[in-house]
């Protein structure tokens, strides 16, 4: 299997990384045969830094989210290792990884009633996760859970905690499932297209939170989309995947300055430009994305990429590169001046 | 009723020499939910030129699928009209709505859930000439062939299967191809590639231009997603809590907007950019509900110029700039362009 080999040494020795993932991969049964998912990703996070993780559907960007604290569906097969915090999650038992989701690892979810439960009210939910992980008494916790409310951006927070998650918007129970989720002080916060249900006002409001939080609290943060708008401005570093497999990565800036996986470049040349006028023709993308039950010996993206060889087809190109900046691809793009 | 017509386009913005296909004049949708009334669609009047493109934007809850539906009375207005080419909608019954409505035809946001999944595509793409009663099988055969071809999907390997089997974004094909087939005049595009993923959304935006080129079609393109709305559209319309707030040219719109709504739509859009500035905090809250909405401006609780007049008077859209009409007392003047005076 074509994996990185490459550590990165500019982005620092790896003992320091919080979250590290080594030929990380994922398999579900499917009715059409064996669905590979995630095919063999390793990556680094270290603490206090945000990650963007970017791909369309099938790209395998939420279970690859998933396999990190081995939320996965019944029958996936999971292989590699993750080190999260000096401990090896892929070796932990169910117990122990129970302890350790919502305390040090959280997760938001696209849609917030996912956490939530409906028939308790958003106090008691907090306030029985308070007290669960942290050992709070009932009074303290109560004392938490209103600030915490509060700062999420719930107004009057004493009076919402005996809500329902039904009687909130669809932003503001993204509110109370972003403050659950940080109830803990968790070192890491995986937050999985936590906006893509929401408008795009309430959007831009909730990623402000999360940033906010993320740089007060310095959290360590996975920020998952199909939207590179999303991830420009709000990540340190961001890997590209398709089809499984991590493609492209690098510091959030260098990426967008110059990427040399075709598919980048691709995805970000099909965004349809706000400075274009109207009729422009927007730079698709050909074909459809590979059928993840049936793979093929060379690069994924082989048969949709303008620059493609022979050698693509043949062989999988392995995510190479510098310290920093890292792509599969046999043929890239030339570097930017 | 043509008369009424054309007063309606010189009303709402129309540029004059385009003759309006479609024209809405105060359209009224209510529907009561457990007890209380939902006003989903409150006195919205705009025309549609023959050959345009007006885009529809605005947030979940504003009311613009429920106006999508009203349009082809998939929905009851509670009051107002609808004129398609001077008829009014409401007043044809039997085979006169039936004859009228192969000129309208609707695309929807999901397209998996479009079509029936266990029937095979060539009955799919047959079905509005078997409602229309084209039974001639050569005919029937020739339309379906062009059609697909048009739409850039192999006849010869889709024909015998079955929708389960395609993609999305092959679905969203097939429904274009299904709204094409009786050659309409109108088509509503109600969110058509917001279930898309980024690669394919491109693909469809550019079949519907190249079909609207080619069909001579008019279309109403209903989306929240500005970029989108913006690579399609001659004229956007933005609408907040039921009413619209804006109509004006896209270029326009976009440059210079005149109703603090769509430059707060405007500014949240999140850009693929690092360089790009974040947008300032917007301190804006939500929108309220449809079942209460505010008094005067629907904007005012969320609205950074809002003043008392704001809550006792509502707005009434108004010529600001040619062709721009603002619904808002206070519009914004400055040209976002060279961030400086009015225009």
């Amino acid at each position: 299997m074509a994996v990185a080999s490459q550590r990165a040494p500019a982005a620092g020795p790896a003992a320091t990384a919080l979250l590290r993932l080594e030929d990380v991969a994922v398999e579900l049964p499917s009715p059409r045969g064996v669905l590979r998912a995630v095919d063999g990703v390793s990556l680094e996070l270290e603490a206090g830094r945000t990650l963007g993780i970017v791909g369309e559907s099938g790209s395998g960007k939420t279970m690859l989210s998933r396999a990190i604290a081995r939320l996965l569906p019944r029958g996936a097969k999971l292989s590699g290792r993750v080190d999260f915090d000096g401990q090896t999650l892929s070796a932990l038992g169910p117990e122990a990884l129970r302890r350790l989701r919502g305390r040090a690892l959280a997760f938001i979810f696209q849609d917030p009633m996912t956490s939530l439960n409906p028939v308790l009210s958003i106090g008691s939910q907090l306030i029985e996760t308070l007290r669960e992980h942290l050992g709070l008494e009932t009074p303290k916790a109560q004392r938490r859970a209103v600030e915490l409310l509060g700062e999420v951006g719930i107004p009057s927070p004493e009076q919402r905690l005996k809500h329902y998650p039904h009687q909130f918007s669809g932003g503001m129970r993204q509110r109370v499932a972003i403050a659950i989720a940080l109830s803990c002080e968790p070192k890491l916060l995986i937050a999985d297209e936590p906006t893509t249900a929401l408008d795009v006002t309430v959007q831009a409001q909730i990623l402000d939170l999360l940033a906010r939080e993320q740089r007060q609290r310095r959290m360590a943060m996975i920020l998952i989309t199909h939207d590179l708008g999303v991830v420009a401005g709000r990540t340190d570093e961001v890997a590209v995947m398709y089809a499984g497999r991590v493609v492209e990565r690098a510091p959030t800036r260098r990426l967008f300055r110059g990427m040399r996986m075709p598919y980048t470049e691709a995805l970000i040349a099909a965004i349809p430009e706000l400075e274009a006028p109207p009729h422009t023709p927007l730079k698709a993308i050909a074909g459809l994305p590979p059928d993840p039950t049936r793979r093929s010996p060379g690069c994924a993206f082989a048969p949709r990429c303008p620059r493609s060889a022979a050698r693509c087809r043949e062989a999988a190109p392995p995510l190479a590169g510098d310290g920093q900046h890292q792509f599969a691809c046999w043929n890239p793009l030339g570097p930017s001046a | 009723m043509t008369d009424s017509a054309s007063d309606t386009a010189q009303q709402t913005g129309t540029p004059t020499d385009a003759p309006s296909l479609l024209s809405v004049e105060d359209l009224v949708v209510e529907y009561v939910l457990g007890g209380k009334t939902v006003h989903a669609v409150s006195g919205v009047s705009f025309a549609l030129g023959r050959g345009e493109t007006l885009g529809l934007v605005g947030e979940s809850g504003c009311g613009k699928s429920t106006l999508a539906r009203a349009l082809l009375r998939l929905t009851q207005a509670r009051s107002g009209r609808v004129l398609f080419d001077g008829v009014d909608l409401a007043t044809l019954r039997g085979p006169a709505l039936r004859a009228l409505r192969r000129r309208l035809q609707i695309i929807f946001q999901d397209p998996i859930a479009s079509l029936n999944p266990r029937r095979r595509v060539a009955d799919l793409i047959a079905e509005p000439l078997r409602i229309a009663g084209i039974t001639d099988a050569v005919e029937r055969r020739r339309r379906i062939l062009d059609v697909l071809a048009a739409v850039g999907l192999d006849a010869e390997l889709a024909l015998g299967r079955f929708a389960h089997e395609f993609s999305g974004g092959q679905c969203q094909r097939l429904c274009i191809a299904r709204a094409l087939i009786l050659e309409p005049e109108l088509i509503v595009c109600d969110e058509p590639v917001s279930a898309l993923d980024v690669s394919i959304r491109a693909q469809i935006i550019n079949l519907l231009e190249a079909m609207k080129a080619r069909y001579g079609l008019t279309l109403l393109f209903i989306a929240h997603d500005l970029a989108v709305v913006k690579a399609v559209s001659d004229r956007v319309a933005v609408m907040y809590l039921g009413k619209l707030v804006e109509i004006a040219p896209t270029e326009r719109l976009f440059r210079s907007p005149g109703h603090p709504y769509t430059a707060l739509l405007l500014q949240a859009i999140p850009r693929p950019d690092p360089e790009a500035p974040l947008p300032e905090r917007l301190s804006v809250g939500e929108p309220p509900s449809p079942l209460a909405p505010p008094s005067g401006c629907r904007f005012r609780t969320r609205c950074p110029r809002a003043a008392t007049r704001c809550g006792e008077q509502e707005p009434t859209l108004r010529e600001i700039a040619p062709d721009q009409f603002v619904a808002c007392h206070f519009p914004l003047g400055r040209d976002l362009s060279n961030g400086g005076a009015a225009p």
